[in-house]
């Protein structure tokens, strides 16, 4: 017997040391940093703990009679089979819980409710698979992707602390603030999830749906899309920091005025030529980033689903057709409008890229100013 | 025997074809639930008649105007005023930038959404480009008209009122238009 | 609730009527309900082994952290078709076929209503799952969507497999829609003289209860995918809100068939372990009519909880308090159901035979599955639990301790009378307490790993996920592999064993058990007496 068990033993121990990178995991829901989670914690402690004491009652009833009116114990079986008493009694009692439960559930509900002026107030649209923040009081906008290397996934590099749970760039919000979140989506349905806020919100394409939250600690809070969203639905978490007023009113001042600068030099840049290879590393950063997901890495994109871009016509031939696809998108399919999420270099960048890669070799070479003159007729 | 049995199978079967029709009637179904309660924060797709209630002058409302172009759409849509402190009953009117940046001509449709949903009950429309199509020749720019009041019955606790635009384009892949599917609120 | 008086001639008489058919014809032809039933359970069984195959595969991959066996769009499609083979694969069908074989021996009916279309209603269903199946290998693979098939991930997101996911869809539910007529009208029209509404027993009055969703439900889901199909290649814009739709209404529509779906799928499991443990119990059922009204009001509950599903999509807070009171009060009946075995049990002679085990681990697995639903009622708890693996504990707690599970008392109490031979009972409770064991091990943690934040349908998962998601996949394995015992111990049952008596169990009551085992291939050609 102790043998068995030594040799179970060793076996688990055997098949988890495969998942050697792990990290310790918390058993049981988040209190959360803001009033709300806490509350909604505190709810889900109560409704667990009734629902282990009806546990512990129904179930200690029906071992004991288990134990004890057991055929082998030579007793004789009552025949009663009905008591309306009885039947009454536990549909009532079940009642009166239940109710015990919706006061509680019904006043967090309610505080959660909030429609209140706020502070602060972001619109973030999920699309395939990113995020996008638009500051709706600063001139501050920007895409919020994977910053994991791929490498990881692929596990041919080990796994960073954050694996999966880290982006390029994330939120940024104040504390103590009222911060208030449009959620909203390009193409299919996400759902923006922050546990330590408690705050899960779908994002409906066509329609607006508002959350909001008050963090009382500056911290860096993770969280995932949680509504499948297509292929890379894993892979599109959300990253907040919450800094305080101070910090927070430095960043979006910085933030607004690199933007500023960011679109001044665009245009500087239109009358400047890159070389082949400066567009060409350039375009490869930006594809893995931004079109690799569905043209996949190698360009063959998955049959059936995501086009190849590797011996497409597109791509060897019409230039015209390649430059405004990738500018405007294509209605009704999964391809869009990198005007709005690329600069002009780096849209210049990924066309040269995807014409000169994967034997593609046209040589052709693609300028900023070629980009700004497809997209201004 | 059989014939014993067919009056059941019948009136099953009527039940079946019932309940699959039911399937689609819940699409106006939603529509009007969606108009009573402000379900989704769908607004009204007709125009409110002009004869607003006296302005409340003590009560202020914030209203946010969010414009975004769907992500396969190139246009620049954008409000020309981003937001609004108005009191309920008055009648405003504010104007939306289209900018057409593509070398062709092409047709438009906005779909608006208001967040609280159930605001958008009280969110009255006089005069709204969302009701019809815009429809914009290569490189033109439009500036769109919106008139609105807020009905001073607004609940007390919307201090905010959020109006989405999403601008899509209507392309001969997608012939049917605003409504016609949902059918019961055409102008 | 009934007792019988059978004349011992009439069934020797029936005997030697006209036997099956031989070879093939005879399944292919066979209008006879026990045929039939066979044909659904043993398909029920291979889809089983299908749909278990694919969570195998989807384990495997989230054995460890990384991406190491499958591409994410390939784990969707796993997912996707592992849901929708199990729902509509596995749990529907093996409960119609032991509606089959048992709603006309326990009512003393000669047959189903119906019997040709009852032979229809099989033999489409084969056709539905190889499109389905076969999807699979068509450029771009199969439904990626998740069996709910959110529109417009379904719509203008999905590739053309699409159009086969509908066509399959659309069969089964034809499928199940003809088996619920020729239930409803197999217990109004052919009850043996005597045998009133309130005396039949209970697992045929969950089935017609159960009849009623299917026909009430299945024709939405049908309009659903519907929708999808048009949405998707004829231009209208039901979902699609640049042509005035709305993606919401869509889970409106989904989730109005889909929580009914979820009793269809619980309901006869409710009226098999009725059956079983009053057996082993040696004791009455207690509350045989507060079951039947608790069936009932479970069943028009039913309708008026689906936007539980959709708490996160942005709903006013009066519909979330409705649906969440709605949702809360559900656990009323279902509760009085639980109390009923318990009370059933109690001062009993009990013996623990093997479908004795599978229905007490029933009950107290059902009701932790039950818990955890009460738990995601609550409104604001749910915005955390909502679409982690919480949920997915939570309805595998539901589906396979319970829906499972009872098909697999079911199939263990009424084996020998369907066989004519006891099963072996030292293999059978090795089968419960290997799969009972690592059924736990495989759906306990995902409670914790849902609760630390995992959202469900991710192919790769963060790294404080890793332990858990290990210890999952090892007890999914090893019930996957349990589950090959089941598949030896019917074998070796069918083939021979001890001799099977004609009342089987010592307790056991109702007319089934009033005719030899096997049952004869024409049972109740003359109406029972029932007194």
């Amino acid at each position: 017997m102790a043998k068995t068990s030594y040799l179970c033993w060793s076996l688990l121990t055997f098949l988890l040391a495969f998942s050697t990178q792990s990290a310790e995991m918390p058993l049981n829901m988040t209190q959360g940093v803001t009033e709300i989670s806490q509350q909604v914690y505190d709810l889900h402690m109560k409704i667990f703990y009734i629902c282990c004491a009806i546990g512990v009652a129904v179930f200690g009833v029906m071992f004991w009679s288990i134990i004890h009116h057991r055929k082998s114990k030579g007793v004789a079986p009552a025949q009663f089979h009905e008591s309306t008493k009885v039947e009454l009694l536990w549909t009532a009692l079940p009642v009166v819980i239940l109710i015990l439960m919706a006061i509680p559930a019904t006043q967090t509900l309610i505080a959660m409710e909030d429609t209140s002026e706020a502070d602060v107030t972001i619109l973030i649209t999920g699309s395939q698979w990113k995020w996008h923040y638009k500051y709706m009081d600063h001139k501050v906008e920007y895409y919020s992707l994977l910053a994991t290397p791929r490498k990881q996934i692929d596990n041919k590099l080990k796994k960073g602390e954050n694996y999966l749970l880290e982006v390029d760039r994330p939120l940024v919000i104040p504390t103590g603030k009222k911060v208030r979140f449009l959620v909203t989506s390009d193409d299919v349905i996400h759902s923006w999830w922050v546990p330590a806020f408690a705050v899960k919100k779908d994002a409906n394409p066509g329609f607006i749906n508002e959350a909001w939250t008050k963090v009382d600690h500056p911290g860096v809070y993770r969280g995932q899309c949680a509504e499948l969203c297509g292929k890379d639905h894993g892979f599109m978490p959300v990253v907040v920091i919450a800094k305080d007023q101070a910090d927070f009113e430095q960043w979006i001042a910085q933030e607004a005025a690199a933007q500023a600068a960011a679109k001044a030099e665009e245009q500087k840049l239109l009358s400047m030529n890159m070389s082949k290879e400066e567009l060409m590393a350039l375009g490869e950063k930006t594809y893995m980033g931004y079109c690799a997901a569905c043209h996949q890495p190698n360009g063959a994109g998955i049959p059936g689903v995501f086009p190849a871009l590797k011996g497409s016509k597109m791509a060897l031939e019409d230039l015209p057709a390649h430059i405004d696809i990738v500018l405007n998108g294509k209605t009704g399919t999964a391809m869009q409008a990198f005007a709005k999420q690329l600069t002009l270099s780096e849209i210049a960048a990924v066309v040269t890229y995807e014409r000169n890669a994967w034997d593609n070799n046209t040589g052709d070479v693609v300028q900023a100013a070629d980009i700004a003159k497809a997209q201004k007729p | 025997m059989a014939l014993k049995h067919q009056p059941v199978v019948v009136k099953l079967c009527l039940l079946t074809a019932a309940m699959f029709g039911f399937g689609y009637a819940l699409v106006p179904l939603y529509d009007v639930f969606c108009d009573l309660t402000g379900l989704n924060g769908k607004t009204s797709t007709m125009a409110a008649t002009a004869e607003a209630a006296i302005p409340d002058k003590q009560r202020e409302v914030l209203v946010e105007f969010i414009a975004r172009p769907n992500n396969n759409m190139p246009w620049v849509f954008e409000p020309v005023v981003h937001k609004l402190r108005v009191h309920p009953g008055e009648i405003h009117r504010i104007d939306y930038l289209a900018h057409n940046v593509t070398g062709r001509a092409m047709t438009a449709q906005a779909v608006p959404s208001v967040s609280p949903g159930q605001a958008a009950l009280y969110f009255n429309k006089m005069e709204c480009f969302c009701f019809t199509q815009q429809h914009l020749t290569a490189g033109q720019q439009l500036l769109m008209p919106l008139q609105f009041y807020v009905d001073p019955a607004l609940p007390e606790q919307f201090s905010t009122i959020t109006l989405s635009y999403t601008l899509y384009e209507v392309d001969a892949a997608t012939p049917v238009t605003a409504q016609t599917a949902t059918g019961d609120n055409n102008e | 609730m009934s007792t019988v008086t059978t004349d011992p001639h009439a069934h020797a008489e029936h005997d030697h009527h006209h036997g099956p058919a031989k070879g093939l014809k005879r399944w292919l032809y066979t209008t006879n309900h026990k045929d039939i039933g066979t044909l659904y359970l043993l398909f029920a069984l291979t889809m089983f082994f299908i749909g278990g195959a694919m969570a195998m595969v989807i384990r495997a991959e989230l054995f460890q952290p990384g991406l190491q066996i499958v591409e994410p769009n390939f784990f969707n499609q796993m997912t996707t078709v592992h849901g929708l083979i199990m729902v509509f694969g596995a749990v529907m069908p093996a409960f119609t076929g032991l509606a089959n074989w048992l709603i006309p021996m326990m009512i003393g009916a000669p047959d189903m209503a119906l019997p040709r279309m009852n032979n229809w209603s099989f033999w489409i269903l084969p056709f539905a799952f190889s499109i389905l199946l076969l999807s699979l290998f068509m450029e771009g693979g199969g439904p990626s969507f998740g069996w709910t098939f959110y529109a417009p991930l379904s719509t203008t997101y999905s590739n053309d497999s699409t159009a086969l996911f509908v066509f399959s869809v659309h069969i089964m539910g034809i499928s199940s829609i003809m088996g619920a007529i020729n239930v409803i009208v197999t217990i109004m029209n052919l009850r043996a003289p005597g045998m009133t509404y309130m005396k039949m027993p209970l697992f045929v009055w969950t089935w017609f209860i159960t009849a009623y969703l299917l026909i009430a439900v299945m024709p939405v889901l049908a309009g659903a995918v519907t929708m999808v199909l048009t949405d998707k290649y004829f231009g209208t814009s039901f979902f699609d809100a640049a042509g005035g739709g709305d993606p919401v209404l869509f889970q409106h529509i989904f989730w109005f068939f889909g929580h009914p779906e979820v009793y269809i799928m619980i309901l006869p499991a409710f009226g098999i372990i009725s059956a079983i443990v009053p057996t082993f119990a040696r004791k009455p059922l207690f509350g045989y009519a507060s079951m039947v009204y608790a069936t009932a009001s479970i069943a028009l509950l039913s309708f008026l909880v689906w936007a539980h599903h959709m708490f996160t999509t942005g709903m006013p807070v009066f519909a979330e308090l409705f649906f969440m009171y709605c949702t809360m009060l559900i656990a009323v009946p279902t509760g009085v159901k639980v109390f009923n075995w318990v009370a059933t049990m109690w001062r009993g002679a009990m013996t623990f035979e093997v479908p004795m085990m599978f229905a007490l681990a029933f009950i107290v697995l059902f009701t932790i599955g039950g818990f955890s639903g009460l738990m995601l009622a609550i409104t604001p708890a749910d915005f955390q639990y909502h679409d982690t693996y919480f949920v997915v504990a939570h309805f595998h707690y539901v589906l396979v301790t319970g829906a499972i599970f009872s098909i697999m008392a079911a199939a263990y109490y009424w084996l020998p009378k369907w066989t004519g031979h006891m099963y072996d009972e030292t293999l059978g409770q090795w089968h419960f307490w290997c799969s009972l064991i690592s059924v736990n091990v495989l759906f306990f943690p995902m409670h914790f790993v849902g609760l630390a934040g995992m959202p469900r349908r991710i192919p790769d998962y963060a790294l404080q996920f890793a332990d858990f998601n290990a210890l999952i996949s090892i007890g999914g394995f090893a019930f996957g592999l349990s589950q090959l015992l089941f598949v030896w111990l019917v074998v070796k049952c069918i083939k021979g064993g001890e001799k099977a008596t004609a009342e089987v169990w010592e307790g056991a009551e109702g007319l089934e058990w009033t005719i030899p085992s096997p049952a004869p291939y024409h049972s109740f050609t003359t109406p029972p007496e029932i007194k």
